[in-house]
């Protein structure tokens, strides 16, 4: 059904458009991501590795990595909650709530992190009460944690709301008249086929969250070793001319990012092929 | 785009596909209440900082000759990417969509790279090119041309980022669309691009408005590769997120959330329009002979 495929057109303009396309393809993305990369071969192996374990390299990558993994876990746990609620039940502001989780899609980086730093500030709406708990979010760890989940909750619901959509009731109606009671549906029957879906918006999420820096810079605390995330230890580098480290440092989250997609990818091939277009 | 009006059609046989009252209500309050902490608070809280200080200090915030020169600059880069990126889009989707060949879906994700690229990367690339100690870093000093810490280096950094939104906004809907229209219209003696604005565009108007708003978004409120490629020269390089940054560092927090609220209002108007146009695109003139 995917139009015509092998079908030979017969319009105008393959050549032209195509030569186009990839000329500017080549000058804004293809190009300068190749000069990152041959930076990278000005330096010695021994360079290479000297810089990344360094210990506030290290640390800045740990933070970078292991905050987003968490925050996609809350994604990923809250995304489905979110989905669940906005596809199969019906309760006043739905349809608000639906269109609210794209604000974090659309709000620019910076703003959503001067409001979140605002907020969680000790004298902020949420800061106050949570710092009589004697909870600290601004300016620690957790603060880059609360703006990663922020930033990556769109992944997850919009991820995986159009599959729950699409999911076939009849098999639902069928487990359930089989005898196995809700709770076997949910987790036996409906949980599994979102899974491609969930892998996806997690990965999603994550990938998002490791690069994040206008949202996560503001409520950090950017204490070296301790709340520096590595986009903003490139920008210090690059800040003090160490072009060699920013680099290095880009590299390696690069290299990361494309084994992320290269992993999302993979995942939506093995869900094509596990469950059969209808 | 999330109606399901077949739940809720039957009565008993639902109660088999539904969880109790209570499960309901616990899965309802806590997607309600993440929403709210996560992402309804912190939008409301741009407006109140905005306003902590009256409506006059808002305005004096605003009409402040450094926000001025900021919402002009952002508004100059938005509309040089936001123009080259409409114009790639449409060349690219048409090759990509309308023809076969081989190496598409890998051509699809490089075109799709930079959404998959920290911020702070993006701008990297350009240091790394055009900076002093850059590629072309020393030709460039020599010759008096300034890309780095000017408008030309921000709007690179820019294009980078919105680069993937038209073109993907318009693959899909173009693929979908096919070909005989552009093929009748062509055997009827029409050139190529003839066919192009008389048909193909009139077809896919509302996948480019959307690619357009998406791009646009994104183009005004761009952060981290600005930033890096920026140098942050007062009243000259800095857009209004980096101005947001640098009033709020300097704790003149009334004017930093007022430039914010501009950019969140660009965020609403842009949700909104988004949601009207994804209408439009569902009902859109389904390609003839489906």
């Amino acid at each position: 059904m995917s139009g015509g495929a092998g079908r030979r057109s017969t319009l105008p303009g393959f050549g032209l458009t195509m030569g186009l396309t990839l000329t500017w393809l080549s000058v804004i993305i293809l190009i300068p991501l190749a000069g990152l990369f041959l930076k990278t071969f000005e330096l010695s192996l021994d360079q290479f590795w000297v810089i990344l374990t360094s210990r506030r390299t290290l640390n800045a990558l740990k933070i970078s990595f292991g905050l987003a993994f968490a925050a996609a876990m809350v994604n990923l746990v809250m995304g489905t909650v979110i989905v669940w609620a906005l596809v199969r039940y019906r309760f006043p502001g739905r349809r608000l709530f639906d269109a609210i989780v794209d604000i974090p899609f659309a709000l620019p980086t910076a703003v959503a992190g001067v409001a979140l730093t605002s907020l969680f500030a000790q004298t902020g709406w949420l800061g106050a009460p949570l710092a009589e708990l004697g909870i600290k979010v601004a300016f620690t760890p957790v603060g880059i944690f609360v703006a990663m989940i922020f930033i990556g909750i769109p992944f997850v619901v919009r991820t995986v709301q159009p599959v729950l959509i699409d999911l076939d009731v009849e098999i639902e109606e069928a487990a359930a008249s089989l005898g196995a009671n809700r709770w076997h549906t949910v987790s036996k029957v409906i949980l599994p086929s979102l899974i491609p879906a969930l892998l996806t918006g997690f990965a999603l999420a994550f990938a998002r969250a490791v690069g994040e820096y206008g949202s996560v810079i503001f409520i950090a605390g950017n204490l070296p070793n301790v709340s520096e995330i590595a986009p903003l230890l490139i920008v210090i580098r690059l800040s003090e001319f160490r072009y060699a480290d920013a680099t290095a440092i880009a590299v390696v989250m690069l290299v990361a990012s494309f084994l992320i997609i290269f992993a999302v990818n993979r995942i939506q091939r093995w869900a094509q092929t596990r469950i059969p277009a209808h | 785009m999330t109606n399901t009006p077949q739940i809720s059609s039957t009565s008993a046989r639902d109660d088999l596909r539904t969880e109790p009252r209570f499960i309901r209500g616990l899965v309802i309050a806590m997607a309600v209440i993440f929403l709210t902490v996560f992402v309804v608070l912190p939008l409301v809280v741009v407006f109140a900082q905005a306003f902590s200080k009256g409506v006059g200090a808002y305005f004096a915030a605003l009409s402040d000759p450094e926000a001025l020169s900021a919402i002009r600059l952002t508004l100059m880069v938005a509309v040089i990417s936001v123009g080259l990126n409409l114009v790639f889009g449409l060349v690219a989707a048409w090759a990509i969509a309308k023809f076969d060949f081989r190496g598409k879906t890998f051509l699809i994700s490089l075109i799709d790279l930079p959404f998959s690229v920290s911020p702070v990367i993006s701008g990297l690339v350009f240091v790394l090119l055009f900076g002093a100690q850059g590629f072309w870093g020393p030709w460039l000093q020599s010759h008096d041309v300034h890309v780095l810490f000017a408008v030309p280096g921000i709007a690179l950094a820019t294009i980078f980022v919105t680069f993937p939104f038209v073109a993907r906004a318009l693959i899909p809907l173009m693929q979908e669309q096919g070909t005989q229209e552009e093929e009748a219209a062509i055997s009827l003696g029409a050139s190529g691009l003839q066919t192009f604005f008389r048909v193909t565009l009139p077809n896919i108007k509302w996948g480019v408005l959307y690619g357009v708003l998406l791009c646009n978004a994104r183009a005004m409120g761009e952060f981290g590769a600005v930033s890096v490629v920026s140098g942050h020269i007062r009243g000259e390089t800095n857009t209004m997120p980096l101005l947001v940054e640098i009033l709020y560092n300097e704790y003149q927090f009334v004017s930093s959330f007022a430039i914010a609220s501009l950019l969140a209002m660009l965020a609403l108007i842009t949700l909104v329009a988004k949601t009207i146009l994804e209408r439009h695109l569902d009902e859109g003139p389904s390609p003839s002979g489906d």
